[in-house]
This record gives structure tokens, sequence and C-alpha cells, in this order.
């Protein structure tokens, strides 16, 4: 498929935030191969649209050093697009002039009438269905022609298709964190979503290099509708835990038992507390309409979102306070909930392992398995054990397996994934976990 | 000239660690040792066992591209900071790619010759650890000539073996070539594992074979050579005192504890030209003659050798060039293990520049260093046996593309 035609004028709404900068990067990829690659004569714009003027400041210089990197990577191939060009000898002085060249194309913008001139219209503002709505009426109704790509997570397509009247001239295009890295692509098609828009949208992901799943048009799709339920399990489970032990021991036993007997890379809290607080819940609320028949929130959440214990991320990718306080990424103290103070982990710590038990005596750890040739075996001996021990952290743990299964087994059934390998497949290249949810561990 | 006029010898080798990837103190994002750090601590250790600055009478400084990798020339200079009893002494730099170490040697041996000097203090250095392999490319690509570059592999040098490997396997077979780079790989390893300065010192891998017989990559890479054919990026010093016999009573060292130089041969081919064999190291056989014409050494007498081996190719394709095996056969020689540790003739004891490391201006001196350990004893877990009908070492050092050449043959002093 030829992408020149639309990928002539781009606009990234939201540019610079955390997914916008990296879906920004990847498209001026995308524009470089086009124009320096294939040596196209058209004229390409990327526009960097957000509404803070210092953030696409900033932003500018992310997206340089970003380029810089991937023109080291790809030095032996850009060696041959710049081959004309004899004033570039060394590979520094192509780099170089790569890096320029792209920057060239990129502009910024805290205007949304940018993005009328636009093709294509990518969407990476926050998860605000009226405003995501308002904003597309608007480009739609002085730009009839463009097509958007959203970076919505929860919300189903198909409501924003229709209230922002687009015709089908949108879909679904959920990237994980951070983009310019993480391999995963959900490609949502609502059920207007235009065919030529749809192929359009495969065909850039493919050139991306990205891994496509395709969810259903259901909110939360796969990635959310998994990671919001495993969540809300986990806060259920510290409720219970918190009635003997106290808020700051449940949460660290259940982050605990989430990162080191389910053998993934982060505890479920720590993965909260990395999305935000704030995140999860908008998300939570976004996804509850769909759902009336679940309860897709949680008192303990809301309360920390109203004591302000968001977690997040500063600008600068350090951890923000949220279930716990961080240290170059290690935590240090837990939040007692109850007592509405953080605690040190270290006068916790020893108690938890006392309070969780037995645990296998083969230890494993998500990092060394995770790129194992034998990974398999490992994890079938390591759960083995774990099913064989009768302790308070393995029946935890197991239970915890288990709900997991059935949430993934859910999303199959309900055919908001096609398959069990595609729910399997976002878990294990979105959320890095050594192995999918529908398995035979549990 | 058929033999040298007056008896050389060389002692009191020291190598520093090869810093780079592999080791397990090297981090890329950490700082790290500067060029000072590495010609101050080689300098050093030898003065310590020569007794002192006070018995140096000229100092010679090997080294490749300080002036791109470090912004840094006027290399006589760093000669005095080693230690102030250098101050005001004669020093001098000499340059030629990667032969810049070899080409030190030579003309520390030139002024023991020219009875300038009884004692030199030689030392090789590169740091160039100090850019990302893409732009460390750029710089090394300076062994070559400039006006080939723009037509050039991203990764120069590389890509100049990979083509010399390509035109190999067309010629001889790529299936038992490819076997034969796999094989001097893995012996480079086992070698430097034995070493403890070795880059590769703490190489853990259980299964080289596998490594070494990767797919190649040419999107990322080049065509016909994978990362393990290469060298190393390397960080390091190595230094060496060159005397003569009188120097050798100044410094109170028994001869049996150096080793004396029988035979240098050095040759240089044109830079702007092509290779007239693309499977033969052509220079490096007229180097490799010359050093064995002058040292009245059959080839087959000699016991170990330091071969220039920045890619496994010029390894192998060495063997030939010094006349161990016809073209198109030291693959076999290599295959039949005679390179190895327990071979007839073991290659590169502490794993080469592909084992050990390769800091460039420094190799020519390090090849020096390893053949005056193992003929003297001094090899540590890296000793060899020197068989009696082979008592002879060989140090072959090369710049650029079978450019510049430097071939030492060594015996034991008596």
């Amino acid at each position: 498929m030829d992408l020149v035609p639309k990928m002539k004028n781009v606009s990234v709404l939201g540019a610079a935030g955390k997914m916008g900068s990296g879906i920004l990067v990847l498209l001026s990829f995308e524009m470089a191969k086009l124009k320096i690659g294939q040596k196209s004569k058209e004229d390409f714009v990327l526009n960097a649209i957000d509404v803070s003027q210092p953030a696409l400041v900033n932003l500018l210089g992310y997206v340089r050093s970003q380029l810089e990197k991937h023109a080291e990577k790809n030095i032996v191939e850009l060696r041959q697009w710049y081959a004309d060009n004899e004033n570039l000898v060394d590979n520094e002085e192509v780099i170089q002039q790569f890096v320029t060249d792209v920057m060239a194309m990129i502009q910024t913008s805290t205007r949304i009438e940018t993005t009328f001139e636009s093709n294509l219209i990518f969407e990476a503002i926050k998860e605000d269905k009226a405003l995501k709505v308002k904003l597309f009426s608007l480009i739609k109704q002085n730009n009839p022609d463009a097509w958007f790509l959203t970076n919505t997570s929860s919300i189903p397509i198909g409501e924003i298709e229709k209230e922002a009247g687009l015709n089908g001239d949108i879909v679904g295009y959920h990237f994980y964190n951070p983009p310019v890295i993480q391999k995963l692509l959900e490609i949502i098609k609502c059920e207007n979503t235009g065919d030529e828009l749809n192929d359009f949208s495969i065909a850039l992901a493919k050139s991306m290099r990205k891994i496509i799943v395709p969810s259903k048009d259901v909110a939360g799709f796969i990635g959310n509708g998994h990671f919001m339920r495993d969540a809300l399990y986990a806060l259920n489970q510290a409720e219970k835990l918190a009635e003997t032990e106290g808020w700051a021991k449940a949460f660290f036993m259940i982050d605990t038992i989430s990162r080191d007997l389910l053998v993934r890379p982060m505890g479920i809290f720590q993965l909260i507390d990395y999305v935000g607080v704030d995140v999860t819940k908008f998300i939570l609320e976004s996804m509850q309409p769909s759902f009336p028949q679940e309860t897709l929130s949680h008192g303990v959440l809301n309360q920390m979102f109203d004591k302000d214990v968001k977690g997040g991320q500063y600008a600068d990718g350090s951890q923000k306070d949220g279930v716990f306080k961080y240290q170059k990424g290690r935590i240090t103290h837990v939040y007692d909930f109850g007592a509405g103070k953080y605690v040190s982990k270290e006068d916790i710590e020893m108690d938890c392992a006392a309070k969780l038990g037995e645990l296998p005596t083969l230890k494993i750890y998500w990092k060394t398995v995770v790129r194992d040739k034998n990974k398999a075996d490992y994890l079938q001996k390591f759960f083995k054990e774990l099913h064989a021990i009768d302790s308070v952290g393995a029946n935890l743990a197991v239970a915890y397996g288990q709900n997991s299964k059935a949430i993934g087994q859910m999303l199959v059934d309900t055919e908001v994934a096609a398959s069990a390998n595609d729910v399997n497949t976002v878990l294990e290249t979105g959320f890095f976990h050594a192995y999918g949810p529908i398995n035979d561990y549990f | 000239m058929k033999a040298l006029r007056k008896k050389v010898y060389m002692v009191a080798g020291y190598n520093t660690i090869s810093m780079g990837t592999g080791r397990k103190e090297f981090h890329p994002k950490k700082p790290r040792p500067d060029l000072e750090h590495y010609i101050k601590e080689a300098g050093q250790e030898t003065l310590k066992m020569i007794g002192g600055a006070q018995n140096v009478d000229e100092g010679v400084i090997g080294n490749f591209m300080a002036s791109r990798f470090n912004k840094q020339a006027n290399l006589p200079a760093f000669l005095p900071m080693i230690d102030e009893g250098l101050k005001h002494k004669p020093a001098i730099s000499v340059e030629g790619a990667c032969a810049s170490g070899g080409l030190a040697l030579a003309s520390g041996i030139k002024s023991v010759l020219a009875e300038t000097a009884d004692v030199v203090l030689v030392v090789g250095f590169e740091v160039q650890n100090t850019m990302k392999a893409m732009y460390g490319a750029d710089v090394l690509a300076g062994a070559g000539w400039m006006k080939t570059r723009k037509d050039g592999h991203a990764y120069f040098f590389p890509g100049v073996f990979s083509n010399r490997a390509g035109a190999y396997y067309e010629k001889f077979g790529r299936e038992k070539t490819r076997e034969a780079m796999a094989k001097w790989y893995c012996n480079a390893i086992e070698n430097a594992r034995l070493c403890e300065t070795a880059q590769e010192f703490h190489n853990k891998n259980k299964d080289l074979e596998s490594m070494a017989n990767m797919p190649v990559n040419p999107k990322k890479f080049v065509d016909h050579l994978n990362y393990s054919d290469c060298s190393k990026v390397s960080d390091g010093a190595s230094a060496i005192a060159i005397v003569s016999e009188e120097g050798l009573k100044k410094v109170g060292i028994d001869p049996k504890d150096a080793v004396e130089v029988l035979g240098i041969g050095q040759a240089a081919a044109d830079i702007t030209q092509e290779p007239e064999n693309m499977t033969s190291l052509t220079t490096m056989k007229a180097a490799a003659a010359k050093a064995l014409e002058m040292a009245g050494v059959a080839v087959d007498q000699i016991g170990t050798v330091e071969v220039h081996d920045c890619f496994s190719i010029a390894g192998i394709m060495g063997a030939e060039a010094i006349g161990f095996a016809e073209e198109g056969k030291g693959v076999d020689f290599v295959l039949e293990g005679h390179t190895s540790r327990e071979g007839k003739v073991p290659f590169n004891t502490t794993g080469g520049l592909i084992g050990w490391g390769h800091p460039t201006g420094a190799t020519g001196v390090h090849q020096a260093v390893t053949v005056w350990e193992q003929l003297t004893g001094n090899a540590g877990e890296a000793q060899i046996e020197m068989k009696e009908d082979r008592p002879y070492g060989m140090s072959v050092n090369m710049g650029g593309d079978d450019k510049s050449l430097v071939v030492i043959v060594y015996k034991r002093g008596e």
C-alpha cells in the first residue's frame, strides 16, 4: 500500500504527553522512510500539537534524541539513503543530516486549527470521551476527509465515532508505553470503521514493525480489560487481608505475591503506581457504563485519589508516590491506607514474610526466566511446587493466577479477543509477562 | 640487512586490563579511566621492573587516534607524566593505525641499533570507548584511504574484511571457512579466560560455538562476518623496555628473563591501492619473510605466534601469510588444531585481538609483551609449554588492510 498520500500531512494531538511523544517519534521514522528512504518528491509535515508550549519545546529535545538513537541503530541503511550526497562521508555526518532532515518535517503548534490541513489525526490526549468527541467533531466539520487514529485505551471507539459524527473515519490505535520500544499495538475497528482506513492502519502498523492484536470494540479492549479486572481483584484481596494485617502489610503482601509468585515484572500495585492511581480510576470509570452488571470501581482507589495519592511519573520519568514510595525504582515505603501515612518497607517486611509462610524452594525470577529457552519447564516446575504448598502465600498466589486466567478466558468467551493466543500476546508483549494468563499452570 | 648489527632485547613487559564490553567493570554510561591512567599504569609498572626512570634513555609512545578518540595530540609529552625522572628525556610518538604499537617497537629497536639509547621505554595505548561503535568506526576508518570511505560500509573495517572473507568463501568454500572462523573465536575466548587482563576474561558462555555460528545480519552489520569474528573495542595500554646488552646490565635483569629480537620485518603497501589479492595478505607475507630471513629461523621453528586477528579471517589468512599453510589451507591448519593452545604452534595465547582485546595503538606492544611472557615463563595461567624444536616466538602487527606491517621474531635471552 502506498502510504504517501495519507502521510503527507499528519497531526498528533497530545504530542507532548507520554504516549503522544512516542507516537510522534514513530511517525517521524515513517515519514523519514518515505521522504528520505524512498525519495518521495512530496512535502511532508508532522504537526506536534499540545496545549503547553513549554512542553512542546521539551518534546523537540526528546524527538531529537530518539532520532539520533534510531539513526545510530540503522546506520547501515541510512548510508544507503544518503549514498548520493557526496558531502556526507562519516557516519556521524550521515546521522546528523538525518536528524536535521527529519526535524525539518516536524512543526509544533498549540492550535487545534493546525489539524484542519491534515490527512491523518493521531490522538493521544487523556481518557476523556467528552473532550475527544468535542475535538474530533470540530476537526471533522473543518476537515471532512480526515482519518482519526486514536490511542484510546478503554472507551469504546464506536461511541466516539457516533457522538462526534465521524462517518466511520476512526480506528482505535492503542500503543503501549513507551510506544517507541513497546512492540504491541491493539487495533480496534469499530462497527463503522471504513475498510480503507482499517487496511491503512494495518499497513502502517506493519511498516512500524508492531505486533498487531485486533480487539473487539468493547470498553477496555484486551489490555485494560485484563489489567483493570486484575487490579480490582488485587484491591479486593488486599482489603480482606487488611482486616487483620492492616493496609500497609496487605498492599505489600499482594504486591509481592503478584510479582514474585506469579513471576511478573512488577507487582500489581507497583503497576498501578506506574500507570497512575488517577489514570487507573479514569479508565475504570470509562469502562463502567459498558458493564452495568460489573462493579468497575473501588472505594480504596477513589479515596486515594481524593487524598491526592496518585502515583504516575514526573517529567524525568521517575515515579511519584502512590501505593508505594520509591527510591531509584525500588520500593522503600508502603502506604497505610487506614492511617493515611507511609510506613517503611523494612518495618513490615519480616512480618509479611512470616504471614505468607512457606514458598516454593525453587527460586525463579522474572528477569532471568522471561528470555530463557527453557522458560516453560521452569515455570511448570515452579507452579507445580506452588500448588503443592498449603500456606497463606501459596494459596493467595494460586487463587490470583486462577482469577487472572478466568479474566483472560472471559475476554475470549465474550469475543473481545479473537483467541486465547491474542490475550496471551497482549499480556506477554504489552505487559511483559513471562507467560500468558490463559495457561495450564493454573 | 641480513642480521641485526647488535643484540637487542625486550624486558619488563606489562599490560593493563583491556577495558570494554565483556569486562564486568565496564559500563558504557559510567566514567572510566582516562588515557593518562593507562599510560601511567603501564609505564610505571615497566619502570618498576627496570630499576626506575633514571635507567631510561628515551621513550616511544605508540598510538593511533588519540587525536580523535580523545582530542589529544602531542603525545611525546605524555612520557614525562609517567615519572618525573623522565623529564627532558627524548620522546617520540609514532602512528601507523593498528600497527602503531609495532612501529613503536621498531622505533625503539632502531634507537638501540643506532646506539642513541641503551634503554628505551615503549608504551602503546588507545582509549576508544569514548564514543559509540558507529562513531568509532568513522575514526578507525582513518586506517584506510579516506577517499574510499564514502563508498565503504558504515562499519568500515568490518566491511573491508567482510569483503575479504566473502572472496575467501568463494574461492575456498564457505562452510569450512566459517567453521574455521568459529574455531578461531572459540580458541580466542578459551585463551582469554586464562588471562586476567583480557577483555573476555569474564566470558562464561558455555556454548561458544553457537555464538560463533549465529547467522550473519547484513542489515545491521556486514555481509560475511559476525560480531564474534571481530576484535573488540578496547581501552588499554602496554609497555615494554627495549634494551641493548649494556642496557640489560644497567637495569640488572638476567638475559634469561628477557627475549632477544632476532629479526624484524617491516613493510608498507600503497594505501591508495586496492589489495592485489583479496584472499592473501601479501604485505604481511613480505614482512614475515623478511623477519624470518633476518632471524635465520625457519617457519617450522616458531613455537608461538601473536598474530593480528582484527577479524577471524585475518587470523586465518595470517597463518597463511606467515607460511604455516598455503593459500586456502589456513582453514585446515586452524581446524586441525595447530593454532590451539595444545597445538604445534599456539597462536594468540591470551586471546589475541578478539579475546584479549584491541586497544589499537597498544596492540603491537601487547603482542610483544605476550611473547616475552611466554618465552620467559611469565605467562601465569596462560603459560604454554615451549617445545625444544620450536623455541622462537613471533609477533605480527598490521595497520589497516594489509598496509603497514611489523613482524618480529624473538627467542629467550641466554
